[in-house]
C-alpha cells in the first residue's frame, strides 16, 4: 500500500485527534459520567459584602470565625509563628492602611474587622504558584488543590492580604472537634479560605454568611438583582488595598455614624 | 583459575543475595486475601455492589480517586453517575469511606501486601480513626 503525502497527513491527523480525545477523557467506569450536583448554587462571579454595622463586638466576629474553622477543620494553634487562619480579625488601620488617618472615630478603631481570602479577579497568588495548585475557577472563586501544593509559599508572598497560612507543624493534633466530612491539611502545605466552594457546589450556603445574622452577604456580582449587587448599589463600600490591582471581591460597608449619636450642625 | 572453589562460592553468594527477597518471601509471605467488606453499612446493603464492578474497582480505584479529585476540585463536577444510573457524591470521605469504614481491613492490608504507601490519610480522616479518638 502506498501512501501519498496528503493521505499520510490525513491519517496522522485522525490518529492524533483520537489519541487526544482518549487522553482528555476523565477516567470513569463503562457508561459512567461526571456532572454537577443538582441544586448547586451557581454564580457568574461570587462576591461578598461584609456589613460592619452588624459586627460591633468581638463576640459577633468570634461566632463566625468558630463556625468557619469548625466546618473546615482549621487547627487552632496559639503560637503565632505557626497559626493557621481562614477568617480572622484586625483593626481598621491595619485592614485599610491607605484609607486611615489620625482622626477616625475611636469606636471604628476599636471595631474588629473580619478578614478572609478576597477571591480576587486578578489574584497574584495563582500567578506565582509553580505547580498550579491554586487557581481561579470560572465562577471567580480562588481554589486550592492541597494534593498539588509543594509548600513553596510563593502564594503567601504574592498575597497582599495575608490570607494564606503555612502548616509549619502537623495540624491534626490542633483540630478540636472534627468535621468528618471535610479533610484536614498536612504539614508543609499552604491553606486558606475556599469561599465554601465545596458547600456551594452541593447547594449549601457559605458557612460564615449562614451564622452571621445578616452581617455577611454572598451573591453574584454579575446579577444586578442579587443582594450583593443591591447592597453595593445602595452603600459606599471599601475594598482592601484597591491600588494594587488585585481587584478583591470582598466589600465592606462601614457606617458613617459609628457611635450612633445625634448629628450636631453648627449653622 | 576458572571454577576454583573461591570463585564458585563468590558467585553462589552473589545469587543468594540477589534472590534473598524471593527466598524470604517463599517462607514468610502471606497469600493475598480478599479485602474485608464486613462493615455495618455494607452488611445493610441488599445488593453488595460498589459503584463500579469489583474487578474494575480493584484495577482502577487509585486512578478513579485521582479523577474524582480533579473532577471535584478543578471542574466543579461533584456527582458521579455510573452505568446503572446511580448518582454518587464525588467525595472520598462522604461516599467511599461511608461503606468502607474499615480502613485497616479494607485498605491497609492490601496496600501493605502490594508495598504501596498512599498518603491519603495525612489529610483525609478514616472513620474508625474519628470514632476511636472520640471525634464523631
Amino acid at each position: 500500500m502506498s501512501l501519498d503525502r496528503r493521505g499520510f497527513l490525513k491519517l496522522a491527523g485522525f490518529i492524533g485527534l483520537a489519541a487526544g480525545t482518549a487522553c482528555a477523557r476523565r477516567l470513569a467506569g463503562p457508561g459512567s459520567r461526571y456532572t454537577t450536583a443538582d441544586g448547586a448554587l451557581e454564580a457568574k462571579r461570587w462576591a461578598m459584602v461584609i456589613d460592619m454595622r452588624r459586627f460591633t463586638t468581638a463576640g459577633d466576629t468570634q461566632r463566625v470565625i468558630d463556625a468557619c474553622h469548625k466546618a473546615h477543620n482549621v487547627p487552632r494553634i496559639d503560637d503565632v509563628r505557626h497559626e493557621v487562619k481562614w477568617i480572622w480579625t484586625d483593626t481598621f488601620d491595619h485592614v485599610f492602611p491607605d484609607q486611615t488617618h489620625a482622626h477616625l472615630p475611636k469606636a471604628l478603631q476599636e471595631r474588629p474587622f473580619l478578614l478572609l481570602c478576597n477571591q480576587c479577579d486578578n489574584p497574584p497568588c495563582t500567578r506565582v504558584c509553580p505547580t498550579d495548585a491554586t487557581y481561579r475557577l470560572a465562577d471567580g472563586i480562588v481554589a486550592q488543590d492541597y494534593h498539588r501544593c509543594i509548600g513553596c509559599r510563593f502564594c503567601m508572598a504574592g498575597c497582599p492580604y495575608g490570607a494564606r497560612s503555612f502548616n509549619w507543624v502537623n495540624p491534626r493534633p490542633y483540630v478540636g472537634e472534627v468535621n468528618p466530612e471535610f479533610p484536614t491539611r498536612s504539614i508543609g502545605v499552604v491553606e486558606k479560605c475556599n469561599f465554601c466552594v465545596d458547600r456551594l457546589e452541593r447547594g449549601e450556603v457559605v458557612r460564615c454568611a449562614e451564622v452571621s445574622a445578616g452581617g455577611i452577604v454572598v451573591g453574584d456580582l454579575n446579577d444586578p438583582e442579587s443582594e450583593v449587587s443591591r447592597l453595593l448599589e445602595r452603600h459606599y463600600t471599601l475594598t482592601r488595598k484597591p491600588q494594587l490591582g488585585a481587584r478583591p471581591n470582598v466589600f465592606y460597608i462601614v457606617d458613617d455614624n459609628v457611635t450612633g449619636g445625634e448629628e450636631e450642625y453648627v449653622g | 583459575m576458572q571454577g576454583t572453589p573461591k570463585n564458585v562460592a563468590a558467585v553462589a553468594i552473589f545469587f543468594l543475595v540477589i534472590a534473598a527477597p524471593h527466598l524470604i518471601n517463599l517462607v514468610y509471605a502471606k497469600a493475598w486475601t480478599r479485602p474485608s467488606e464486613d462493615t455495618p453499612r455494607i452488611r445493610a446493603l441488599a445488593e453488595k455492589e460498589c459503584l463500579e464492578s469489583e474487578g474494575w474497582m480493584r484495577r482502577h480505584h487509585m486512578d478513579l480517586l485521582l479523577a474524582w479529585r480533579d473532577a471535584a476540585l478543578r471542574d466543579t463536577d461533584r456527582v458521579y453517575q455510573n452505568g446503572r444510573g446511580e448518582r454518587y457524591d464525588v467525595s472520598l470521605m462522604r461516599t467511599c469511606l461511608n461503606c468502607h469504614s474499615n480502613r485497616a481491613e479494607f485498605c491497609d492490608r492490601c496496600h501493605a501486601f502490594a508495598a504501596v504507601e498512599p498518603d491519603c490519610w495525612q489529610c483525609h480522616y478514616a472513620p474508625e480513626q474519628v470514632a476511636k479518638e472520640g471525634w464523631r
